[in-house]
């Protein structure tokens, strides 16, 4: 299994680590995911990503490439700034949901999930032949930090001894902090204000370490988890795969109207099953596979669930067929044989 | 680890402790440690029939939702409402307030459940 730059650091703060793609990752620290949660949505939290993609494309074809690799368009962002992306493949269906950053004028980093860190890199290289640009894996030579919370500005300022209220959600720069130069961005997962942190991987344990001395929570990827959630970001491999079509989802906004790969097929699909809020009527988990009925029709299936630890309700994310996709719509999941009533919703599930 | 020896336990984590024909259940400090925090128990139904080894309550953490095992026969006299709404009395107080339900049983044979020690490394192996 691969560790990140930060596995001692872990292995220091009691963290339980477990198995995720391939990679060794803390999954809570002993106050637990509840707590760690709360820090994120009350105070800041300090998340190691590190096990996610690096991926530098860069050359005078970059954004044409970009252009017809991605879905967003890569062209609307200015140098200094990032957005929501995602790659397909060829069937209708997605590569991997990514964050794309514009670092240059013809240099961008484009950050995929550690799972499908492979498949985007030989998928940007077959695409790139033709175009006027090189792709290049970073990944092992950065780590990646995510400072995430309403007070993550006010510490991160302290700390660098800078205003950062000029860098506006989206927006990137450099700054120097605990002697390392690092990439920052005012990006995250957590629906929270917050920042993700690109530093050299032989500086990251300086960096996280002076993070959490100055009061930042270790978070681990358990509350990462319900924390997106929480905030109605999809989780690649649980609600969003290589058969998704990103149409068919809250996300479909990110399908600029343009050439790219796989359009066809994106574009001439229906879309039968749509990807939809849930919040159980009563106490419960609803998890990933969990059928979802109207009466005894089968009508989807959870994608993602878990008990919010802000509102202590059941939400879930599930595919179902788009006749009962509506806000206010009843249905019911079944959790271990017992049919749990629940009701579609608008996410996010908190207040933003 | 936390394991006191004023009861008995199951090799699937629950705790039994006997008092007067009653028999009060719970999981064990270990068992909570390894699921996390705790945030839903479905309980057993006060009245219902149980047999040692079957599964009747649920604790959901997280992570994942495990089966809870009964360690004696018998039938279900009280439940701990309280888990309803603080389900994380389990994970901070496993052997008292974390209590799940207790079991009425006439003659409660505690005879196949494993003593502090026995239990002890049970859990080891499993850690």
């Amino acid at each position: 299994m691969k560790r990140t730059p930060l596995h001692d650091a872990h292995v220091e703060l009691g963290a339980r680590l477990v198995e995720f793609s391939g990679w060794e990752m803390p999954l809570q620290y002993p106050t637990g995911i509840n707590e760690e949660h709360l820090a994120v949505r009350h105070g800041v939290g300090l998340f190691d990503v590190s096990h996610m993609g690096e991926v530098v494309v860069s050359g005078p074809g970059a954004v044409e490439f970009l252009r017809y690799v991605a879905l967003n368009d890569a062209a609307k962002l200015r140098v200094g700034r990032a957005h929501y992306s995602m790659l397909a493949n060829d069937r209708g269906g997605l590569i991997d949901d990514v964050y794309l950053y514009r670092i240059g004028d013809e240099e961008y980093l484009l950050v995929c999930n550690a799972g499908s860190r492979e498949d985007v890199v030989s998928h940007l290289r077959r695409l790139a032949t033709g175009y006027d640009c090189t792709v290049i894996d970073r990944s092992d030579e950065w780590a990646l930090l995510a400072l995430q919370g309403p007070g993550s500005a006010v510490l991160l300022e302290r700390l660098a001894k800078t205003d950062l209220t000029e860098l506006r959600k989206n927006g990137l720069r450099e700054l120097e902090l605990f002697g390392a130069t690092v990439r920052i961005a005012r990006t995250g997962y957590t629906g929270e204000d917050g920042f993700e942190i690109f530093v050299p991987a032989a500086s990251a344990e300086e960096v996280w370490r002076g993070l959490v001395r100055a009061g930042a929570t270790p978070c681990g990827l358990g509350a990462r988890d319900t924390l997106r959630l929480e905030a109605g970001y999809a989780l690649f491999g649980s609600d969003l795969s290589a058969t998704t079509n990103p149409l068919c989802t809250p996300f479909k906004w990110v399908v600029k109207d343009k050439e790219f790969f796989g359009r066809e097929k994106i574009w001439g699909a229906s879309c039968p099953r749509v990807l939809v809020g849930l919040k159980l009527n009563q106490r419960g988990v609803a998890r990933h596979g969990y059928r979802l009925f109207q009466g005894q029709q089968q009508i989807g299936e959870i994608s993602s669930g878990t008990i919010s630890p802000v509102t202590r309700e059941g939400i879930a994310m599930g595919w179902i067929d788009r006749r009962f996709a509506t806000p206010g719509q009843a249905v019911s999941v079944e959790i271990r044989g017992q049919k749990v009533p629940a009701t579609i919703v608008e996410m996010p599930f908190i207040e933003g | 680890m936390n394991i006191p020896d004023d009861r008995r336990y199951n090799k699937t984590h629950e705790w039994a402790q006997e008092a007067d024909g009653m028999v009060t259940v719970g999981i064990s400090d270990f068992a909570q440690d390894q699921l996390g925090d705790v945030v839903f128990v479905e309980l057993p139904n006060v009245g219902q029939a149980v047999k040692a080894g079957e599964a009747v309550a649920v604790v959901e953490s997280v992570k994942t939702a495990s089966d809870i095992y009964a360690p004696v026969d018998g039938e279900v006299a009280e439940v701990n409402e309280l888990l309803e709404s603080k389900p994380e009395l389990i994970n901070e107080s496993p052997y008292a307030e974390g209590w799940m339900f207790r079991i009425s049983a006439a003659s409660a044979d505690m005879s196949g459940l494993l003593d502090a020690d026995s239990y002890r490394a049970v859990a080891e192996e499993d850690s």
